[in-house]
């Protein structure tokens, strides 16, 4: 992200559980936005505070760890749930994934 | 901020003021139509306006590709639009600088990939010479309106 402090990591590798396929149901996901040197962030809070109802301070904090650490969780639900906060991350520029949460 | 430097700006209706001088409606008009045109012929810079959702299931990944690339596409085309509509325009409404926001962020996006722009770049500054100093000043520029855009919007939320 363009900002003052720095940060680096690029979504190269993800730890997954196997997991199993019989449980799929129930197993909760999470959305994680990565670190990408174009994106504001002040442009990154605004967007979780709009998509997910988030006060500045918590956007604020997820910004700042997706920044430093390279990534944070921004969401948690379910697949359909993931799936559905992911493309609406994706529809306003930031880099998100989704996986099972371990 | 300078007062001069302002280019949005909140009224007390709830609508925002496009302070904008000429020479910039001028470098901002073209844009838009050179993002449709990558859009429509395709661009490896793309990649970035529709990254993958699985990192590790290609599987799942075409499945959700197939879901919400065609609306990512649209979203994105009607936000070219109505930056396009308004690029003359002293007053927006919420909905048409959100508009003007996604396209900018687009536009920075595809431009930023394609200069390979890296955190340490922002350090270092960007360059101003060579062949592709006039795209990087267009970059520095998107993000400063862009800023300022946000600021605008986030207050209201």
């Amino acid at each position: 992200m363009r900002g003052t402090l720095r940060a680096s990591t690029a979504p190269v590798e993800v730890d997954r559980p196997a997991g199993d396929p019989g449980l799929e149901r129930d197993v909760p996901w999470v959305v994680i936005v990565w670190n990408d040197p174009i994106n504001l962030m002040s442009y990154v809070t605004y967007v979780l505070q709009k998509l997910f109802g988030y006060p500045r301070e918590k956007a604020h904090r997820l910004m700042l760890q997706v920044h430093t650490e390279g990534r944070a969780a921004v969401s948690h639900g379910s697949k359909e749930r993931a799936e559905h906060d992911t493309a609406r991350l994706h529809a306003h520029g930031l880099w998100a994934t989704m996986q099972r949460d371990s | 901020m300078r007062r001069r430097d302002r280019r949005v700006s909140r009224a007390a209706d709830g609508t925002f003021r496009l302070h904008l001088p000429d020479r910039e409606r001028e470098v901002l008009r073209t844009l838009p139509a050179q993002l449709r045109e990558l859009l429509a012929v395709g661009d490896p810079a793309l990649e970035r306006l529709f990254p993958p959702a699985y990192l590790d299931d290609p599987e799942q990944q075409a499945e959700y590709a197939s879901l919400v690339h065609d609306d990512l596409l649209r979203q994105r085309a009607t936000s070219l639009e109505v930056m396009e509509e308004t690029i003359d325009a002293d007053r927006l409404d919420e909905e048409q600088l959100s508009a003007w926001l996604s396209a900018l962020n687009d536009l920075r996006l595809v431009l930023g990939t394609r200069l390979g722009i890296t955190e340490d770049m922002y350090e270092e500054g960007l360059p101003e010479e060579g062949p592709d100093a006039p795209k990087y000043a267009v970059y520095a520029y998107l993000g400063w309106l862009e800023e300022q855009v946000v600021a605008a919007l986030a207050e209201g939320l």
